[in-house]
């Protein structure tokens, strides 16, 4: 991996230094253990004042109706479906660190998967909230499920928009059963520890009464490789059937075949973006430093690179496409998307998604912590300017010119978009303080020495 | 039960090479009822304890083809028998359209099944109260050591004899676990009293929550189910208009369409004099008059008029149609009493439009007749 030849013949270790196995347990459940900083209340206060006046807009927003957002014809799309776009691709990163980067025996993954998950989860229900609004009346969102009800009608199954309720409901609750089944046994060591009768309560029931028993253990990876194997699949779908959502229309600049995996590409570029962007404060606040490596660090930014350059390709693509098909509608809108009214956006998105990332060939930049930041940042601001252009500018300008607009957002637009911000960091530093942000488990298994040298067998 | 029940022996070792070697031994001694413990799964050990592949992998694949089999006949049902509905021209059975959505049922299920099996069946979770719990040997075994336990219901347990094997096995601590005996004791019955508060504080909690949520919080603002919206409603307040008012008079002389200004509003003999009944006697006006007839006045005055009302008295009973002095009202007098209402029987002006108030009164006279029939009417 690095420069010099690598040793192939060995087990690097993706733990730095030789911690002692306690030590990991006393390191990881500190914060746990500990009462927050002053810092922790500033954030804490930071994100929900974010939260709050996202509540307000979306409080309004509910009494006035959507009237108060720029959504309006030909635009119908708006603010809602970027951010929900916008929030699933974030969802991605976890999954497929724990999913997929499992299957494929990625060691390195075990420091941050738990994280991942946990922004997962976040995201999801950030993005959740997107579509359940965007409907007008969020209070009649059950009529998305398929019940027996006084209508007597059931649910179109032939809409993307319908497959998009399944598929993020089904990510949602497997993402969230694979984070608790990883939780069960740093529950029991967190249960094995604890001085606080309350605390051990709580653990108990969580833990489900786990004894770390290797007939459980064996049930228990075996179950672990399962979820793996459908979430792999499933982390493909999600992002797949949200593409739908454009791709199924006939607008010109969403009706492309190359949506699905450009989709997927983007979701998981924006979502290490993220991960990238947490870790970093995390594994200095935490002192994770020898568990989050700076090579794991290394391997998110490779992974940035590769989704980076392959959402650029997809980008160079579509104009392909369109100059190859001939369509003179699809050329038109291409050239509109890049010289029109959006071009602004257009650019951004380029800049950020395309050309920045591509820093990431340089070895000295991917291991520089503020470096990396900053383009994370940059790839997250390129990712949602990505949903901006791809929903905004073809719904402005379609086959009509006659019925062709500007959409510009309303300060309530902006107040949900920082709202629903406030609401995941919310989350995310609740996540902090009360569960291990890194699998205890996980980490000890990986630690030098903890598996058996197999010296005789 | 003074006594404490033995539960097994526990053993620990410190290193993840000498636990293997010891599950080996152990398997290798021929017991059955032991289990090892470890902070973390340690490779290898499933075979040194020749453990048999799990089943669970079966389980997935038995609870993810239910789900979509399932899926499928309902999915089918819905939308092919129960409610067929054309969409986009596709046919009702658009299998390609359903594939996302029996995909990610087949992996929720499967997911879900999975797991719960594995915890409620193979693990028998939760079990939050089991002997090894809250002892030294579990907290060790949670955080940096390896233990081994070897459970008294073995065939081959012996006292001496297991805590020997252990110590020869190299283990550390070996300790002896006893059963709780306020657990062992506890009899779990349905009837507890704490048990059935429990269930009642649920029950109750459940309830209000669904019925606040349904009756309530959902007509609470925000929630408004659109009832706030910027136009004016009748009687408001209008600032707009220097005159307060939102309802606004209509230019003098304005008739709404279809309506004729009705010139006799208290003066009903006037109105018997002038007004003349534009309606010719046909079959259908005579149907019309009937039907209103029946509707808005049979409840008073009766089927037939003869002021037999079906309102068992809780509104007085009207004077009869067929006396002297409603037979001998000209046309225009019965319609005044249509449009103004007399002592007690208000106005049906905005229940019967004009045409519908002759045909009534075309469909009275036909009553009349009927009970005053005279003898030309025989032939």
């Amino acid at each position: 991996m690095s420069s010099s030849v690598p040793d192939y013949s060995k087990n690097v270790s993706v733990i730095e230094g030789k911690p002692s196995l306690r030590s990991i347990d006393d390191l990881i459940s500190k914060p746990l253990d500990t009462k927050p900083d002053k810092k922790y209340y500033i954030a804490l206060a930071v994100t929900t004042t974010m939260l709050m006046i996202g509540a307000i807009a979306l409080l309004a927003s509910f009494y006035y109706g959507t009237g108060l957002w720029g959504n309006n014809n030909p635009v119908g799309w708006g603010f809602p479906i970027v951010n929900f776009v916008f929030w699933v691709g974030i969802g991605h990163a976890g999954t497929l660190i724990s999913a997929i980067l499992f299957l494929l025996r990625q060691k390195w993954r075990n420091g941050i998967a738990r994280f991942a998950e946990g922004m997962t989860i976040f995201a999801v229900m950030t993005a959740g909230i997107f579509p359940a609004i965007h409907v007008g009346r969020p209070w009649l969102d059950g009529y998305l499920f398929p019940y027996p009800n006084q209508h007597s009608l059931w649910v179109n199954f032939n809409s993307p928009l319908l497959w998009d309720v399944f598929a993020v409901s089904t990510y949602f609750t497997v993402s969230f059963i694979f984070w608790y089944v990883g939780l069960i046994p740093d529950f029991a060591i967190l249960r094995d520890r604890t001085k606080s009768k309350i605390k051990k309560t709580i653990y108990s029931i969580t833990s489900l009464g786990w004894r770390g028993s290797n007939r459980h253990w064996q049930h228990y990876e075996m179950v672990y490789l399962v979820l793996a194997g459908f979430a792999t699949p499933l982390v493909l779908s999600v992002h797949t059937i949200v593409s739908f959502d454009f791709a199924v229309a006939i607008l010109p600049g969403w009706h492309s075949t190359i949506f699905p995996p450009y989709f997927v590409a983007g979701a998981v570029f924006s979502g290490f973006a993220m991960v990238q962007n947490v870790l970093i404060f995390i594994r200095k606040i935490f002192n994770y430093e020898h568990i989050i490596t700076i090579d794991t660090l290394e391997k998110m930014n490779k992974v940035i690179l590769l989704t980076g350059s392959l959402v650029g390709y997809a980008y160079a693509m579509e104009f392909f496409i369109a100059w190859y098909s001939g369509v003179q509608i699809e050329q038109f809108t291409f050239v509109n998307r890049a010289f029109g009214p959006y071009a602004w956006a257009y650019w951004i998105m380029v800049s950020c998604n395309v050309l920045f990332p591509q820093l990431f060939w340089i070895k000295k930049i991917r291991r520089t912590i503020p470096l990396m930041f900053i383009i994370a940042v940059l790839v997250n601001v390129g990712m949602w300017f990505e949903r901006y252009v791809i929903t905004v500018s073809s719904l402005a300008r379609d086959y009509l010119p006659s019925s062709w607009a500007y959409f510009t957002p309303t300060l309530t637009d902006l107040s949900i978009l920082l709202g629903s911000f406030g609401f995941f960091f919310t989350f995310l530093l609740l996540f902090t303080k009360t569960l291990p942000v890194v699998s205890i488990v996980e980490v000890k298994a990986v630690v030098e020495g903890s598996q058996p040298s197999h010296k005789d067998h | 039960m003074d006594e404490k029940i033995l539960y097994g022996y526990t053993g620990l070792f410190d290193t993840p090479d000498e636990i293997i070697e010891a599950a080996e031994k152990t398997a290798a001694e021929g017991f059955q009822k032991y289990d090892v413990h470890t902070p973390y799964p340690v490779h290898g050990m499933d075979a040194a304890m020749k453990l048999k592949p799990s089943k669970l992998p079966y389980i997935a694949l038995a609870v993810g083809l239910s789900a979509l089999f399932v899926m499928f006949i309902f999915m089918y049902w819905m939308t092919t028998i129960d409610y067929p509905v054309i969409v986009g021209g596709k046919p009702f059975f658009s299998f390609p359209a359903w594939v996302p959505v029996l995909f990610e049922i087949t992996v929720l299920s499967a997911s879900i099944g999975t797991v719960v099996t594995m915890i409620a069946i193979f693990f028998k979770f939760p079990n939050i109260s089991h002997p090894l719990h809250d002892t030294d040997f579990i907290r060790s075994v949670t955080s940096d050591k390896y233990g081994i336990s070897i459970e008294a219901e073995d065939p081959k347990f012996d006292e001496e004899y297991v805590r020997s094997f252990l110590a020869s096995i190299g283990a550390k601590s070996i300790t002896a676990i006893y059963w709780d005996n306020d657990e062992v004791n506890f009899k779990n019955t349905v009837l507890q009293p704490k048990f059935i508060t429990f269930l009642i504080v649920v029950a109750l909690a459940v309830s209000g929550t669904t019925y606040f949520t349904l009756n309530k919080l959902m007509f609470m603002v925000p929630f408004n189910w659109m009832r706030e919206q910027s136009k004016y409603i009748p009687q408001e307040v209008s600032t707009f208009f220097s005159d307060g008012f939102s309802m606004r008079v209509p230019v003098k002389g304005t008739v709404a369409r279809g309506n004729m200004p009705y010139r006799y509003a208290g003066d009903p003999d006037a109105a018997g004099k002038e007004l003349i009944n534009p309606l010719a006697i046909t079959e259908k006006n005579l149907e019309l008059g009937k039907k209103k007839f029946d509707i808005y006045c049979s409840p008073c005055h009766g089927y037939f008029g003869k002021g037999d009302s079906r309102l068992r008295g809780q509104f007085p009973n009207p004077p009869s149609l067929h006396s002297e002095k409603v037979r001998n009202w000209s046309d225009g007098r019965i319609y005044a009493v249509l449009m103004d209402g007399q002592n007690v029987m208000p106005s049906y002006a905005s229940q019967l439009n004009r045409n519908e108030r002759w045909a009534v009164i075309l469909y009275v006279r036909a009553l009349q007749r009927s009970l005053n029939a005279k003898e030309s009417d025989l032939k």
